[in-house]
């Protein structure tokens, strides 16, 4: 209690400087949650364009040209703004719980990190407004597309990454020093909680791969404004290096994406299941596994720009070895609900989901990285219905569960669970209906990142923007949980899951504004 | 009847009747390499289909029986070495068993066994351009997809997005090589039935090969998104008997004569505009649009230009040679002088342009040549 | 190790930071070095450097070399090889030519690309003189023979048959005005 004790005469500010002063690891965490909630609906908003644009073949709704900054911007905004936020936000709010710690080690630097990402985004919304639009490249902005044949607002592009780059890796460098030093006493590496692991592992990932990206984005500027040729070849440059160096950064960003999720299911299925995870050495290992192969298989986004005969070979054989860790963290996922006393609570169910559809994921994956076959695959739709399998009912199912998992700790309500429900059942249709006919239309010919569309492709399309639809508005529904919960919900438990273990729920309901002031007591079982 | 069973285990995860007519699956193609590649998806498919029905099979076994509700106590194991080491093992074999036919199939693509017909195949914004080396033709491939298609005006046919002008002609059971190259951005060629996609990059050549089985017109499209009019550059591989070939061949070289010999000929106002019309829409359109209002700031309006309706000659260096500084590439390098003088001729008499100005193909030849 | 300086401490972490800041610029002369063993993109190596025995025995084993001229979007001046296709045995030494015209109304410096297909090839085509090897500055209206003398290193694998050499011209005078190398 004295923890709580604390609270009583030291609690948060008053008003709006609560939030921009904070170095509270609590509110941060719920500031880059807020922030990313905003960022997936203004991301999905670019998708419903997108989707409505494809509904029919034909053009109807916007020109080729904004089409093209529709999908930059949805992939730019998704991945550094809703994703890579809400899984920092989880870190925010749940390192320091789940290894007894008072508050993240690096405060203030924990509220610098976030404060620029509001900066950043509205940099490069902007840039929908500047003449000649906005990036229009891809989010892979492929020289010398993005370089040579750039809008002008490509350097607002490179300035915004700049900074979501800083956000993330101050952002990590807090989550390693955090994890490496404020441990509670007696707590050992192999201690820590799953969820603490792979956020450990993503950290060093991010620490390693932003400065590449930086670099990218650096050369890109340099192309552009100062007349060198990174990429281009009229000066002795390559743009086939642009793509070797990007991807050095964004096959490693996958994992940053999809391992925080891997932990998040690794505490909440053992939870339901009423039973301890199973192969916790092993699922720690596996991880390890991940993150060292993803930084040796990043040409395989590669196999059609004309490389050696041995080249494809290796990164088509290193890219098939990480079926292998992923495969184990699935198996003990299973292993682990195997004989257990299951209950399925939405966060459950969204556990559950993510199992499968990112085994799915997983699975087209592997046919992708046979290097004859991606010749037929790749820049199809086949190629964007595997990314979003891992990726939305892969980390974005993740981290719904995590706040379905956690919120009751954190507000102190219980959410609505019919409601909880029904969102998890439209999610799982939606995202079904969205993306599984994108493998036909994949595998028929339609390539990725066009506004028009042979007719052969119509009827899948319809499907997919009919599911595109339900699920983006599914989402609202989700707000509405959520504001609910806040307001109205029914108080929660001080233990409000059953099976649930760790040191996060040893703290009352909801947690107050400052926890663990004096370290906890490990109790060893 | 091996691909008859494939199409019948998919259609088992489909709904039937209407979705049945649907293209779902990769094409089989019409040359070895496509088929190899096509057998390769499928066993690999297969292989995924069945560990997706192990894993989630036992998944939804354990959902099913041990649920609480159903009174099932919790086990409490953590752990077993022995199980774990299977299933790090089993996978892996599973990868050997799948690694060793696509490394067989990947060695195959990279042949370099000598061809018997080389074609350069250029990628520029947003058109192809095909070379037969040694031969002296040579053409751009053009959507030939009305506009009132693309923005719904008119009914789509059934070609719709996959058509061209000039398709690229090939005789079947040759060796073709083909050597990509770009003239601007990145571009991908893709033939799906042909199982070639390769990148066309700026400054460098890649190369890959074929040799069809079947005549027939396949139909593919630019992979690598290459700016606005990315999904507007089709790809049509006509495969002929080697006679229609050779016929074919000698055609385009009297073509390419006649050209050169229509330049010379008197054009009448009312032909120079007909064919300039033509030109304009599959050339110019894209980018200037139909009205000639252009797409300012990048694309200049034409319509009341004062380059338009200024001084003929000064109008017909901007489409020959190009602006370079603004993205306008040089006509002189791609078009006729036939086609070149209907279009000025055209533009300088659409819209609100009334110059009554008449560009004949010799004026803009003499120029070419004076160059 | 000074605690300071370990991974896990702050400013180890920064270290990190910047030295993979560093890695990514630093893949980019990695990045030649791996092509040039590797022959990746079909880059050509510079003028060769090695003894060239004209008087070698005539092999019996003969290569078609085809070649390919390309102008890049921002350069449209006429430019041809001499023959698109000849055959030579495996270490003769052959000179050609290309013609190039710059169509413009004004002068402009020009660079040309090589690029060798397939890319194993790369290593065997021994360029002794080629107009790659500078910058080509051509009068408005001038007209000039580009020569390039090259032999085909004897050791070229088995199964290759016939090479592809391209050359894009690419208008660099903007790059050269500005005092880029």
């Amino acid at each position: 209690m004295s923890a709580y004790a604390e609270t009583l005469h030291h609690g948060p500010a008053k008003g709006i400087s609560r939030w921009i002063l904070t170095t509270n690891h609590k509110d941060i965490g719920t500031l880059y949650l807020v922030f990313s909630l905003i960022m997936l609906f203004i991301g999905g908003t670019m998708a419903f364009v997108i989707r409505a644009e494809l509904f029919q073949p034909g053009l109807q709704l916007v020109m080729p040209e904004f089409f093209n900054q529709m999908t930059t911007m949805h992939g730019l905004i998704m991945i550094f703004g809703a994703v890579m936020p809400a899984f920092v936000g989880l870190a925010n709010w749940q390192v320091p719980l789940m290894i007894g710690a008072p508050d993240m080690a690096l405060p203030r630097l924990n509220n610098f990190s976030f404060w620029i990402l509001p900066f950043a985004f509205a940099m490069l919304l902007s840039t929908l407004f500047m003449p000649g639009g906005a990036p229009d490249f891809g989010w892979t902005f492929y020289a010398p597309l993005s370089t040579t044949y750039a809008p002008p607002s490509v350097t607002f592009f490179v300035f915004a990454i700049h900074m979501m780059g800083i956000s993330s890796i101050l952002g990590a460098i807090n989550v390693i020093v955090t994890i490496f030093n404020m441990r509670a006493p007696g707590m050992k590496m192999m201690d820590l909680p799953l969820f603490v692991w792979s956020w450990l592992i993503t950290a060093f990932l991010l620490i390693a791969v932003m400065p590449v990206l930086a670099a990218v984005v650096t050369m890109v500027l340099m192309d552009v404004h100062f007349g060198t040729s990174f990429f281009s070849a009229a000066g002795g440059g390559d743009p086939v290096l642009f793509q070797h160096v990007f991807w050095f950064f964004a096959h490693p960003e996958v994992y940053i994406m999809v391992l925080p999720a891997f932990g998040v299911i690794s505490e909440i299925i053992p939870t339901f299941a009423r039973k301890p995870l199973f192969g916790y050495r092993a699922m720690v290992l596996a991880t390890v596994a991940i993150a060292f192969l993803s930084f040796i298989v990043w040409a395989h986004h590669m196999f059609t720009v004309g490389m050696p005969l041995t080249g494809e070979l290796f990164f088509m054989y290193t890219t098939m070895l990480i079926a292998v860790p992923t495969g184990v963290k699935v198996f003990n996922w299973i292993s682990t609900m195997f004989r257990g006393a299951m209950t399925f609570e939405t966060p459950m169910l969204f556990a559950i989901a993510f199992i499968v559809l990112f085994t799915i994921g997983g699975l087209s994956g592997l046919m992708l990285a046979i290097a004859p076959a991606d010749f037929q695959y790749h820049d199809t739709y086949f190629v964007v219905a595997h990314f979003h399998y891992v990726l939305v009912p892969g980390s974005v199912f993740g981290i719904i569960a995590a706040v379905y998992y956690w919120l009751p700790k954190w507000s102190g309500k219980m959410y609505d669970e019919k409601l909880g429900q029904w969102h998890f059942w439209l999610s799982f249709i939606g995202v079904n209906l969205t993306f599984f006919p994108m493998h036909f239309v994949g595998l028929a010919g339609m390539p990725r990142r066009i506004p028009d569309y042979a007719l052969q492709f119509a009827d899948f399309n319809m499907l997919t923007s009919i599911g595109a639809f339900l699920f983006g508005t599914t989402q609202l529904l989700f707000v509405y949980i959520l504001i609910k919960t806040v307001r109205s919900g029914k108080a929660a438990d001080q233990l409000p899951w059953e099976g649930a273990r760790g040191l996060e729920w040893s703290v009352p309901t909801p947690a107050p504004y400052h926890t663990f002031t004096t370290p906890p007591e490990l109790n060893k079982e | 009847m091996c691909r008859r069973l494939h199409l019948f285990c998919l259609a088992l995860f489909l709904p039937p009747a209407p979705l049945w007519a649907l293209e779902f699956n990769m094409p089989v193609g019409v040359t070895d390499t496509s088929q190899s590649v096509f057998n390769l998806h499928m066993t690999i498919f297969y292989i995924c289909l069945a560990i997706a029905v192990v894993v989630f099979g036992v998944m939804l076994w354990s959902i099913y029986h041990h649920r609480k509700s159903k009174g099932h106590e919790a086990a409490q194991f953590h752990g077993n070495i022995l199980v774990e080491v299977i299933w790090t093992t089993i996978p892996f074999l599973i990868l050997v068993a799948i690694a060793i036919p696509s490394t067989i199939t990947l060695g195959d693509l990279y042949d370099a066994s000598e061809s018997d017909i080389d074609i350069q195949v250029t990628g520029h914004q947003w058109k192809w351009h095909y070379k037969y080396i040694g031969e002296d033709v040579d053409f751009f491939s053009v959507l030939a997809t009305p506009r009132e298609e693309i923005e719904n005006r008119k009914k789509k046919n059934p070609n719709y997005l996959l058509e061209v002008d000039n398709p690229v002609v090939v005789p079947v059971h040759k060796k073709i090589r083909f050597l990509f190259t770009s003239n601007d951005v990145i571009h991908a060629w893709w033939v799906p039935d042909l199982a070639i996609k390769k990148d066309a990059i700026p400054g460098f050549i890649n190369e890959s090969w074929t040799r069809i089985k079947e005549p027939g017109l396949y139909r593919g499209q630019c992979a690598e998104l290459c700016g606005k009019h990315h999904a507007f550059m089709p790809i049509e591989v006509k495969a002929v008997t080697e006679e229609e070939y050779g016929a074919w061949l000698s055609e385009q070289k009297a073509a390419q004569k006649a050209a050169v010999a229509a330049a010379e000929k008197d054009w009448s106002m009312d032909e120079l505009m007909n064919t300039g019309a033509t030109v304009y829409e599959k050339n110019c359109a894209a980018c200037h649009q139909a009205d000639g209002s252009g797409m300012p700031p990048t694309f200049p309006p034409l319509d009341g230009s004062a380059i338009v309706q200024g001084e003929k000659l000064e109008h017909m260096k901007v489409v020959v040679n190009g602006r370079v500084d603004k993205g306008m590439p040089a006509f002189g390098k791609q078009l006729s002088a036939v086609d070149i003088a209907a279009v000025i001729t055209f533009e300088r008499n659409s819209w609100g342009n009334k110059t009554d100005d008449m560009v004949t193909p010799a004026e803009v030849q003499d120029l070419m040549d004076k160059q | 190790m000074k605690s300071w300086l370990k991974p896990t401490s702050p400013t180890g972490l920064i270290l990190i930071v910047v030295v993979m800041f560093g890695f990514g610029f630093a893949l980019v002369p990695l990045y030649d070095v791996f092509c040039e063993v590797t022959g990746l993109n079909g880059k050509t190596k510079g003028a060769y450097q090695g003894e060239v025995n004209a008087q070698a025995a005539p092999s019996e084993r003969t290569i078609t070399v085809q070649f390919i001229a390309n102008r890049n979007e921002n350069l449209s001046w006429d430019f041809a090889p001499e023959e698109e296709e000849i055959k030579l045995s495996v270490g003769e030494r052959k000179q050609t030519h290309f013609s190039v015209s710059n169509t413009y109304d004004k002068a402009v410096v020009a660079q040309a690309i090589p690029s060798v297909s397939p890319p194993q090839a790369a290593d065997y085509l021994n360029k002794i003189e080629c107009f790659c090897f500078q910058k080509q500055p051509l009068a408005a209206g001038e007209a000039k023979q580009f020569p390039l003398v090259f032999f085909i290193d004897p050791a070229l694998p088995e199964d290759i048959s016939k090479l592809t050499l391209s050359y894009t011209l690419f208008d660099i005078s903007e790059r050269d005005a500005s005092g880029g190398d």
